[in-house]
């Protein structure tokens, strides 16, 4: 009985694989996690709205209007009848009598078109080209405005805040990576690479901040911040001290790495091939590695971005005028004020789809870039 | 006599994303009573799979898919054990009590964090009702006591001691008798031995076999014996079972089997074994070529690319099946029955 | 065993020590010291103060000492069991601090208590039918929970109970209870009220646990020792739980080190938002106040907690593995 089961399709794959440059194979295995490429499309959505948090905006983040307090969420309807002409409900307000609060109501005959790349306030583009065109707006003399999440208590719209708020929480979350990455891989490699006394002193270090805790203390050190900084400057500090402690778990990480890869053959043979010690670290180690911090930071950025939300939700991380995700979140903390206008919980909602997405793409980075993996 | 276990035609298949693997592909052969069987082959043969198919333990994404192995406890009727549920109270019933499993590497067998004592004491108390179908519950402390005598049994010094010790704290020969010990514990008519000392020192080695003959005679049990060690397959079994990618290639007593090998892949096998007098500096004889993968086996018999007999037109052709070639020796090559093979 | 808890228990006020030193250095942080804010918050508040009495306040606090004897008084006086008089407050702080602080370690042993109760059983019914539909939720659940901040959730759960069942879930006692003294009937209403924001603080937790059960019971289930007591008859279930699990818990114990000092500090932000008498927003208090030796006893008090919950996780590691137990002995 002839077995069809010959194996003439596998060695042509397999000979692709031996060919395929290490990024590669990690690009082929992360290809798999449809999730995960998925998640890196919403994250690079919201980096397209860090760039540029005022193209996407539709009224300038910081224009209160007390009239305007609360309005409700617009809802963009895309067809009018059944020609493909965007519109916003109008909204009608009403002062009610007891409490003297403005009461909104959506008005549905009231129709307020939205164009795609609409005139509005002016900014520039990246800090210096002026412009003034924004992704979505009301028709010019359309003689309404449109807020596609609602306004706050200021009447400040919240969809222009959100992508203000992006722009902060998003960079922080990168920024402290970054900054741990750098603390991380050198301190770790030197205590990894060097060992003796260097490393005693770092390891020690490093479990002295690990046993720290972490959340009463950045409060303490956010609330050392002095008043009067300017809002970059606070931005920066509290950057430098989320990854203050966030560095020592990659140092652990690249630690362990240096210590094993130096056993390795090839290192010895580089070494004796005459190679210097940047030489081999450069060439030889940290490519070994480097998919693996990857990996590894792209899984810490979601507990800074949920520390800097946490510390400016209480008041002690960035502190208005300037916005961030918790900046915004801190309007929704009075029950009252949510059941009137629950829309103010959204930027927590995307907190949420951020981190998830954040988390997604970490895992899939991190399948792929394990060499012995499926 | 009849025979302890029949295996008919045993077949174990694996499906993993890749396709399907076929580790057992009807194998078929009989242990009798107090009779040592000895499966060899190389790694990835199936001899692993089908001990696990024989005490129905096989993991997913294996599956016996079918074939018959008919076990024959003490004086009871036969029971086909491929039919039984493999997490059924009747299969739980036959496995440790009747037919025992000696594990490869006894260090990762013991569970690091329970006694060697307890684990023993576990079976003992699991099955109590087989050695002792009525009475009252056999209390921990008797246990403990059945267990310090088996340890004595299987040759461990100062038992009382070691029956608290973790695996990790006995020597490697200690541990395999310790793991001797739990898989005679329930007094089974059928003892598989799963390479059993593949993972000690040679001289411990030589010890463990020694004790494993001795109690395979006191105790009449019958015993499977799987190894990739001809050398030890000729001081322990009886009876020889040959395998080669998930099919019995050659089997007879084991005086034929050395002496007089019939099929080209047992001769090799035989010649790679070093011997002491071989000419010195000579090279060792291998097999050419190397096991074929196991999703891409070769058409035909599996072993015709690298037979050096090979029939050209035949051998890639066809399967050869399992016939008698003299006595008790059975064969499945083309050599010895061309004339079963279609023109 | 003994000499290994020795070992950590001797280590234990050197690491409070240095811990001490931190706190403090942080609390000079801020420009000024306390006594400046003071002034300022009694003259804001109308009262004045004469120069002769700020002084003698200096003096009192040793503020007008270099600054390592500063800290000496400092810490004779927190290991006296003097934590100063709060300024806001007007009450001693060791007061203020006892109940809250007793209040703040039940909540996050109620936290932990939820997290192993549920995170264990979901493991290992995720590792044992992997690829099944509970798993699968399991898994969703888990990044679910993962992402969600316990603030968001926390909010999330009052806006909800306020706007659609007209119910404020706040506080840990009813009204009625807040001031009373205690009595079986305020044990209740305490417990009545507690397990939400416990379950709030342990939700997190819970999915990663879940995540790291399933990930360690998986790895242990094809392990050599798992075969040997399946040939040896045991019924499925009882395996895993006798040998498998079992090991798997040995991990799962080891972030005990983390956990419970996550929960001992995260409770301050599900305390703040859901209006908890816990130490966590008294520091913040402390904190915006400037009221720096209340929120340097607090931060201690953080450190302490911290360097407890690794040492607990640390001695049930040593006495749940003989590897470790029978090695350090």
């Amino acid at each position: 009985m002839p077995d069809l089961h010959a194996a003439p399709v596998a060695p042509t794959a397999e000979e692709r694989v031996s060919v395929a440059s290490n990024w590669t194979l990690v690009w082929w295995r992360f290809r798999k996690h449809r999730l995960a490429v998925a998640s890196a499309l919403v994250l690079l959505g919201l980096y397209a709205v860090v760039l540029c948090p005022d193209f996407f905006s539709t009224q300038d983040p910081e224009a209160t209007d007390a009239r305007l307090a609360f309005i409700p969420v617009q809802r963009v309807r895309l067809f009018d009848g059944w020609s493909p002409r965007p519109w916003v409900p109008g909204i009608i307000g009403k002062r009610n009598p007891i409490t003297l609060r403005m009461e909104w109501r959506l008005d549905e005959t009231r129709k307020v078109p939205v164009h795609l790349f609409a005139s509005g306030y002016p900014y520039r583009l990246l800090g210096l080209v002026p412009l003034r065109v924004h992704l979505l707006g009301a028709a010019p003399g359309a003689g309404a405005g449109v807020h596609l999440l609602g306004t706050d208590r200021l009447g400040r719209d919240q969809w222009s805040r959100l992508a203000h708020g992006t722009q902060t929480s998003m960079t922080i979350g990168l920024t402290a990576v970054t900054l741990s990455v750098v603390f991380g891989v050198l301190l770790g490699g030197i205590s990894g690479y060097v060992g003796g006394l260097p490393d005693l002193i770092i390891q020690r270090v490093i479990e002295l901040l690990q046993s720290l805790p972490t959340i009463p203390i950045w409060l303490a050190l956010t609330a050392a911040l002095p008043r009067d900084w300017s809002p970059l400057r606070v931005f920066f500090a509290i950057t430098v001290i989320l990854s203050l402690v966030g560095w020592t778990t990659l140092g652990r990480e690249v630690r362990g790495r240096f210590l094993s890869l130096r056993e390795e053959d090839y290192v010895l043979a580089a070494e004796l091939a005459g190679a210097s010690r940047g030489r081999i670290i450069v060439r030889h180690m940290v490519p070994n590695f480097l998919s693996h911090i990857i990996a590894t930071s792209t899984l810490a950025i979601p507990a800074m971005i949920i520390n800097e939300t946490a510390l400016s939700f209480l008041g002690l991380g960035i502190r208005p005028p300037a916005i961030s995700w918790g900046v915004l979140l801190q309007e929704a903390q009075n029950i009252q004020t949510l059941a009137l206008a629950p829309w103010l919980l959204v930027p927590g909602l995307v907190v949420i789809v951020s981190v998830l997405a954040f988390n997604l793409v970490g895992d899939g980075l991190r399948d792929a870039a394990d060499p012995y993996g499926n | 006599m009849e025979p302890v276990l029949s295996v008919r035609d045993l077949r174990v298949h694996f499906v993993l994303d890749e396709g399907l693997v076929r580790a057992v592909d009807g194998v078929s052969f009989d242990v009798a009573p107090g009779q040592v069987v000895g499966i060899v082959g190389e790694s990835g043969c199936g001899k692993s799979v089908t001990m696990r198919a024989i005490l129905q333990i096989v993991e997913p994404p294996g599956r016996v898919v079918g074939g018959r192995m008919l076990f024959r406890g003490d004086g009871a009727e036969a029971v086909d054990l491929a039919r039984l549920d493999p997490r059924g109270a009747a299969m739980r019933a036959i496995r440790g009590a009747e037919i025992a499993l000696i594990p490869q590497e006894p260090m990762a067998a013991f569970s690091p964090v329970h006694t060697v004592g307890d684990q023993v004491v576990e079976a003992l108390r699991l099955h109590q009702r087989k050695w002792r179908p009525t009475g009252p519950a056999l209390s921990s402390a008797d246990a403990r006591q059945m267990t310090v005598e088996l340890f004595r049994d299987v040759g461990i010094s100062m038992p009382g001691e070691r029956v608290d010790a973790y695996a990790w704290q006995l020597s490697g020969g200690l541990r395999q008798r310790a793991m001797i010990a739990m898989a005679l514990s329930c007094r089974p008519r059928l003892l598989i031995a799963d390479e059993p000392t593949t993972a000690i020192d040679v001289t411990t080695q030589a010890q463990v076999l020694n004790l494993l003959r001795e109690l395979q005679r006191r105790r009449g049990t019958a015993i499977v014996f799987i190894t990739h060690d001809l050398g030890v397959i000729a001081q322990m079994a009886h009876h020889v079972v040959v395998m080669y990618l998930g099919r019995v290639v050659e089997q007879g007593p084991v005086d034929d089997i050395f002496h007089a090998p019939k099929h080209p892949y047992t001769r090799a096998l035989l010649r790679s074994i070093p011997s002491l007098l071989a000419t010195p500096q000579s090279p060792l004889p291998t097999i050419a070529g190397s096991i074929p993968h196991p999703l891409g086996r070769p058409p035909g018999c599996a072993f015709h690319p690298r037979c050096p007999e090979v029939i050209a037109g035949v051998c890639d052709r066809q399967a050869p099946a399992l016939k008698v070639v003299e006595r008790e020796q059975s064969a499945a090559c083309f050599l010895y029955h061309r004339d079963e093979a279609e023109p | 065993m003994t000499r290994f808890v020795l070992k950590r228990l001797l280590l234990l006020p050197l690491l409070l020590l240095v811990f001490s030193v931190t706190v403090f250095a942080i609390m000079q942080a801020p420009p000024g010291d306390f006594l400046t804010t003071y002034v300022a918050t009694l003259a804001s508040s109308g009262s004045s103060i004469t120069a002769e009495q700020v002084a003698a306040l200096r003096h009192e606090y040793g503020l007008d000492q270099p600054i390592w004897v500063q800290y000496l008084k400092w810490m004779q006086n927190l290991l006296t069991g003097h934590l100063g008089l709060s300024l806001e407050y007007q009450r001693p702080n060791a007061e203020l601090i006892g109940e809250r602080l007793a209040l703040t370690l039940v909540l996050a042993l109620l936290a932990f208590v939820f997290t192993w109760v549920v995170a264990i059983p979901a493991g290992i019914y995720s590792a044992t039918h992997p690829r099944s539909a509970l798993d699968y939720v399991f898994t969703v659940l888990n990044y679910i929970g993962v992402a969600t901040p316990n603030f968001m959730l926390a909010l999330v759960l009052m806006w909800g109970a306020f706007a659609y069942l007209g119910v404020s879930i706040t506080g840990l006692f009813s009204s009625e209870f807040v001031e009373a003294p205690w009595s079986g009937a305020r044990v209740l209403d305490l417990l009545a009220h507690i397990w939400l924001p416990a379950v709030v603080l342990g939700v997190a937790g819970t999915a990663r646990l879940t995540r790291i059960m399933r990930a360690n019971l998986l790895d242990e289930l094809h392990k050599p020792y798992v075969t040997t007591a399946r040939a040896k008859g045991l019924s499925e279930w009882r395996l895993v739980l006798r040998y498998p699990a079992r090991l798997a818990l040995n991990p799962l114990v080891s972030t005990i080190g983390w956990y419970l000092p996550l929960l001992f500090s995260g409770s301050l932000i599900v305390a703040t938002v859901m209006n908890l008498p816990n130490i966590g927003p008294l520091l913040l208090r402390a904190l915006i106040n400037q009221d720096m030796y209340l929120a340097g006893a607090i931060l201690l008090i953080y450190c302490f907690l911290t360097v407890l919950g690794t040492l607990i996780s640390d001695i049930l590691l040593a006495w749940l593995d003989p590897r470790i137990r029978v090695d350090g002995a």
